[in-house]
This record gives structure tokens, sequence and C-alpha cells, in this order.
């Protein structure tokens, strides 16, 4: 365990608004987006690949001899699952390479799947060198208790977690260039980042409300931003507008909205005006049927009429994409395009999302 | 059509319309289309003559929003819909009626109902209290069961539509009342209430050599201030724990009991169905009355006899054939003679791709279960926002 190296004590709040001149030291000449921040928030609406974002994401920062942290905080063994590794236990472990370019080193992807047992026990260790306590807490229904009666708990532990590894040093550096959390969904991610602020409120001094404090300032400092991974469709697209709304007026100040992560776009076949003339349904079925017949494809007049019907299906789909697409530039955040991998996500996809991700300037 | 032997055919217009079907559990993970699916089947229901209640406990007031709502709060609101004309229609006339799950205000009206007025106020203004109402998450659960429960008993609706929260697995939901149950035979409980109660020394005593330790840690790492608020948070919960533990017995028979019918919805996803299978499984074991899979988003071609592999050979002849006649200059295809079929073609190759990825997917989970019915809802090109809509998605699923 590194813990025993760990600098991470209630001492170091002061502390620690001076290290950022250290977290500097591994800055490329390449400027990103997001230079500067060293905890990457992922949500989304639930089904759109927050999980597999997040895994592109941590790689493609990773790139250029970086070591990320990615860590998963709901349990379900998602990072394993983008990995196509068995399930990973609560443990920071290497889990891919980014590749080196040309003129750069490759990078370390770890993985952390957070459970707030573990990160309780680990807590009390920590602070109060109070290992068997902890499994004593555990033994009286303490996580129980977390889980039912005080969810918020379970909250802070996973944040504080979070907080914990982009702080943590050993040897006088940074131990992550930068950690990426796959986090709850849109319609929770307010509260659950905002969860200190709410511990904050209940616990008004103590141990308790001095580490929810430290929790607090990382959330809210510009070191951290909260990505939205969407489709565009009404509905995630909606989410992604009520998410930078909720994250800009929280009660405990705002916390900086990263970028927009247009997850499975597919690139249109058609022209401008194909597109319009599809839309309404008044695309030459004849042309298709002539072509059918020259590529030798028999019944072309029968099979025209239903390849213009997938036409005119695929035009209104595409103009509605397109509409969803001008509301995500309401916010008026940083929009990243990640392609649709059409024969099925695996470790090859996630790589090539990664790259997109680098080459749009989001790391 | 599959290697897989088909699963049987899920009859949603036989489950809406057998008025022995009182609850309809929407289940599965986030994303899969729960809530439209929750309010389709409401609307569908309604139009066939049922008197109908949505619940929905989704925040992001999609049920509102698709249903013409600007707002849904927690009193079932009156969804005013046309009756579909039909010919020699003479079902009797049904009503629809939604309404969002408030958090705090059940909680609190559970609160009110259980203690007496001094108590009651004294739990309503605890900062704790107010906390753990309004903002945490898993709270959701408890109280989305005992509006499930409290819509139930008032059987003022003949069919109770409800969507469950979307929390980070399916089983959440089922499990938030037991796990309730269990917290309040916890340990814990008895811990935190002892040193309010008079005489609790005698009792401490009985309890044993880790309590003292866990109390010591609970003050140093909590601090005395947030015990003292902790401890009587619990001991004016105290009174009304009976209740509590009741109230989930209570919405957990309810769960088990005819009439109730669970529907998972899935999309054709590995994740989603992973997560249904896992549902499935856990109803099995559970006894709960599962009525079938809802498998949405399914991306279907009217030209289906046209494979991708053609499709995609007959577009690169064509391609050919325009870089010929434009003397080998290849170029792109939107400037050639046969750029609408060669897009048309790659498009369909497209469709077709992503629908054999979609039944693969789909036959996993078949193999399974195959015994539990099925209905797939076709892929909309536009997404739902009015009733109309809704409608259109209930009339696919129920022709399915």
């Amino acid at each position: 365990m590194v813990w025993a190296e760990v600098q991470y004590g209630l001492r170091d709040i002061g502390d620690y608004w001076c290290v950022n001149a250290d977290s500097l030291h591994g800055v490329s000449t390449r400027d990103t987006d997001w230079d500067g921040v060293r905890l990457h928030v992922v949500t989304g609406k639930g089904g759109t690949g927050k999980t597999t974002v997040a895994g592109a994401l941590a790689l493609a920062l990773a790139s250029g001899g970086k070591r990320v942290l990615l860590m998963e905080v709901e349990g379900r063994q998602g990072i394993a699952q983008v990995f196509d590794r068995p399930p990973l236990p609560y443990e920071e472990r290497k889990i891919a390479v980014a590749p080196a370019g040309p003129t750069q080193p490759g990078g370390d992807v770890y993985a952390l799947v957070a459970d707030p047992e573990s990160a309780l026990i680990e807590y009390l260790e920590m602070f109060y060198n109070l290992r068997h306590a902890g499994k004593a807490l555990n033994r009286f229904g303490v996580m129980d208790f977390a889980t039912t009666i005080a969810p918020g708990l379970r909250d802070v532990l996973l944040t504080g977690k979070a907080a914990e590894a982009v702080r943590r040093k050993r040897h006088g550096k940074l131990v992550y260039d930068a950690v990426v959390m796959d986090a709850p969904p849109t319609g929770r991610i307010g509260r659950f980042l905002n969860v200190s602020s709410e511990v904050s409120g209940l616990a008004r001094v103590g141990p308790i409300r001095n580490h929810a404090d430290t929790v607090r300032k990382v959330m809210h400092s510009p070191e951290t931003a909260v990505h939205f991974v969407t489709f565009l469709e009404e509905m995630p697209v909606q989410e992604v507008l009520d998410g930078v709304a909720e994250l800009r007026e929280l009660d405990g100040g705002p916390i900086q909205v990263g970028g927009i992560m247009i997850n499975m776009v597919r690139p249109t076949e058609l022209s401008p005006s194909q597109l319009r003339a599809a839309e309404t349904g008044s695309i030459d079925e004849h042309e298709i049927a002539i072509g059918l017949k020259t590529a030798g494809i028999d019944d072309s007049l029968r099979l025209a009429a239903d390849l213009a019907a997938e036409l005119t299906e695929h035009a209104v789909a595409a103009a509605g994409q397109e509409m969803q697409r001008q509301r995500l530039a309401e916010p008026g955040q940083p929009r990243y395009d990640l392609p649709l991998i059409a024969d099925g996500m695996d470790l090859g996809g996630l790589y090539r999302l990664a790259a997109a991700l680098r080459d749009q300037g989001a790391a | 059509m599959s290697q897989v032997e088909s699963p049987p055919h899920l009859d949603m217009d036989r489950l809406i319309d057998d008025r022995r079907t009182r609850v309809i559990v929407c289940c599965g993970s986030g994303g899969v289309g729960k809530t439209t699916t929750a309010a389709a089947i409401g609307l569908r229901a309604a139009e066939r003559g049922r008197h109908v209640v949505v619940l929905t406990v989704d925040p992001a007031r999609r049920l509102a929003q698709s249903m013409g709502l600007s707002r849904l709060d927690n009193t079932p609101r009156p969804v005013p819909f046309q009756e579909r004309e039909q010919p020699g229609d003479d079902e009797p006339q049904g009503s629809l009626h939604a309404m969002m799950l408030d958090m705090k205000r059940t909680f609190d009206e559970i609160v009110e109902a259980h203690a007496d007025p001094d108590r009651a106020a004294q739990i309503l203004a605890n900062p704790f209290y107010q906390s753990l109402s309004s903002g945490f998450s898993g709270t959701q659960e408890y109280m989305a069961m005992e509006k499930l429960g409290q819509l139930r008993r008032a059987d003022e609706w003949d069919l109770i539509v409800v969507d469950t929260p979307p929390s980070r697995s399916a089983l959440d939901f089922l499990d938030a009342p037991q796990r309730l149950g269990r917290f309040l035979d916890g340990r814990l409980i008895k811990l935190l209430v002892v040193p309010a109660k008079v005489g609790g020394r005698a009792y401490l005593k009985v309890l044993n050599a880790g309590f003292g330790m866990v109390t010591g840690v609970l003050t140093r790492v909590l601090g005395t201030q947030v015990l003292t608020d902790v401890q009587t948070f619990v001991s004016a919960l105290d009174t009304m724990f009976g209740g509590f533990r009741e109230r989930a017995d209570y919405t957990y028979q309810l769960l088990r009991a005819p009439g109730t019918a669970f529907l998972v919805i899935a999309a054709p996803e590995p994740d989603a169905l992973r997560e249904a299978s896992y549902f499935v499984e856990r109803l099995g074991q559970e006894g709960m009355p599962l009525a079938g899979l809802i498998l949405n988003r399914v991306h279907r071609s009217p030209a289906a006899r046209l494979s991708a592999a053609r499709s995609l050979g007959a577009a690169e002849t064509l391609q050919a054939a325009d870089g010929q006649a434009e003397g080998g200059s290849g170029g792109s295809a939107n400037g050639s003679a046969h750029a609408l079929t060669i897009a048309a073609l790659r498009l369909h190759a497209e469709r077709m791709q992503q629908s054999a990825a979609e039944h693969r997917v789909s036959e996993h989970f078949v193999a399974a279960h195959p015994h539990v019915p099925v209905a797939e809802v076709p892929a909309q090109p536009d997404d739902v926002h009015d009733l109309a809509g809704l409608r259109a998605v209930g009339d696919s699923f129920f022709a399915g």
C-alpha cells in the first residue's frame, strides 16, 4: 500500500493551493482546452457511454508520458468491461498504456474501483490509525447506515477519495497528472459533487466538517471540470443543459463545466440538398432504381422504394440531430465529436476515441 | 431469422386489458427509455378504458414533457387525451393521470402520519432529517415504493404504471425496502438510540465489547455535535420505526402479489441487456411476477432482403463505374452519376450492420432466458415530445 507515503492530512489544506506549480511539471508544449484541470469528472445521461468516454479520456490524457488514474464510483465494474479485464478490486492498478507518439513517450492509465466501505476504512486508518475500528463500524452496520439513512456519507467518501488521489504526493511530487472519474449520471451529479457542501451544512464543526471542506475546495476549484457525454437526441441533450445549469447555480458555489462529448456521431453520406430532398420524402426513387440495376441488383424498383424510405428516416433523424447540435452550443462550452464505432466497441475502438479527443484538443 | 429459437411474444394489450393487472413496474438500467415506455403504456391503457395513473420518479421531467404538461408534482394530474375514433368502439371511457414523486414531500407526510404533532415538528426541523429527505440518493427508492403503496391503497385507479428511479442498477429499486428493514434491525440504531434513552446505561453493558470502541470512534470522527444531531434524529424517528417497517413489508408484499407485473425495459446494447438479465434472475429468486422484456430502439430495415455485404459491394461497383465515367478521377461520391444510389446503399449497409449487432446482443439474452416473452419497439427516427409520439410508441410495441 502506498498509503504510508500519502500526504493527505488536515494539515495539508493550507498547503494545497501552493502545490499547483508542481502539477505543471509534466505539461507538454501542446495546448489543450483543459490544461490545468486535474480532476476530470465525466457524467451524462445513463446509457450514453459515460464509462467508455471516461476510459478514452484517460487514455488521451495519459499520452505524452503522463500517469492518469481512472476511477469508478458506482460499483458496476464498468471500467473492467470497457478495458476487457476481469473485475477489478479496490486497488489502484495499471490497466492500459497510452500509445507513444513519434516524439512523445507513452503513458500509463491506472484504474480504481472505489467503494464507500473501503474508502471509509482507509479514511479512518489514514486519519486516526483506526483500521480495526473501521471494521467494527462495518460490523455495527455503519455502512448500511450510510447507504440508507445517510447516503450522503457514501458520496462524500467517494468524492473524498477522488480529491485525495488528485492531491496525493510522493517524494514531493504529485502521483497522478490527472484523475478521471466515471461519475454518477447527470440526474444525480449536482448532488453527488455538492455533497461536501451538504455535509458541511450538517456538521458545523469537527473532523468530518474539515474533511468535507477539503473535498469541497477541490470540487469547486479550477482544477476540477465536469464533462458531459451525450447523444444528439432530445432527452440526453436536455439533461446536459439542465446539468450545466445546475452546476453553475449550486448552493455551494459553481463547479466548473468542462466539455460536451457528443458520442456515437455518424457521418452522413448525403449532401445537404439530398438531405433536404430525403427529409421531405421527395427522393428520386427512379434514380436509385437505375443505380441498383446498374449494379446488377434484382427487384430494383421495389428495393429503391424501400431504400428511399430508409433515406427519409435517416434525413429526419439527421435534421433532429442538427437541431440538438445547435442546442448544445447554448452553454458556450467546447464540444467534441466521438465517432460511432460501427462494428462494436472494443479496446481498439477505445484508442480511436482517445485519438479523436486528442485531435480535437480535449486532452 | 436467428440460430436461437425465437422468444415467446409479449402480448402487451392482453396485459393491460386484463383487469386483474393492477400494477405495472417498469424497470431497467438508465437510458433505455423506461419513462417513455411507462408513459406510452399508461396512455394506451387509458385509451382502452383503464383508469390509469403513471408515477414517475425521474427528476428530468421527461414524462411531463412527453405528456404535454409543463411540470408534474406529487399529486396525480389529469392528462387530457383525445379518444381514438374506432368504428364500433363501445369501450368504456378511460382516464389518465400522471405524477412525479416529490421525495421530500412524501417523506414529510410519512413523518406527519406516524408521529404526534410535537415530535413530527421536532423531526422535520432536524438538520439531519432535512438533508436526508431532500438531498441524498437512495432515499428516492424508499419514497417511490412508499408512493406506490399509497396509490395502491387509495384504490382510485385500477392500473398504476410506475417507472423506477434512475439508480445505478435496476436492482436498487428492489432492494430498497429490504435494506430499510435490515437497517432498522441494525445494531447501529440501537447504539445511537441507547444513550438518549432513560436506563440506556444498563442496556449498554449488555452489548459487546466493540460497543465502547464504536461510540468512541463515532465521537472522534463525527464530532460531538453531529453525533448529537444524529442521535436526536434517530431517537425521534424511533417511535415511527414500527410504522416504517410495516410499510416496507407491505410494499414488498405488494410487489409479489398477483396483479403486479414487472416489465424489464432494455435497449439492444450489451450493458442494458446485462442489467436486464440480472433483473430477470432476481425477480425469479424473489418470486416476483415478470411479464416480459420490452426491447426498445431496435433498428429494422424495410429492405432487409438486401444484405450489408451485397449493399456495400453494389456501392463499390457503382463508384468504380462513376470513376471510369469521369476519366478515372474517382472524385467524391456526391458529384457522380450514381451518388444518390451509392449513399443509399452505404446507409443501408450501415443499418444492416447495426441491426445484426443488435441481434447478436439480444440473442445472448434470449438464449439465457428462453421463456421470457419479448416485445420489440423499433427505433423512432424522431424524439417523442407529445402525446401523438407517445401513442406511436405504444402502437409500435403493442402491434409487436
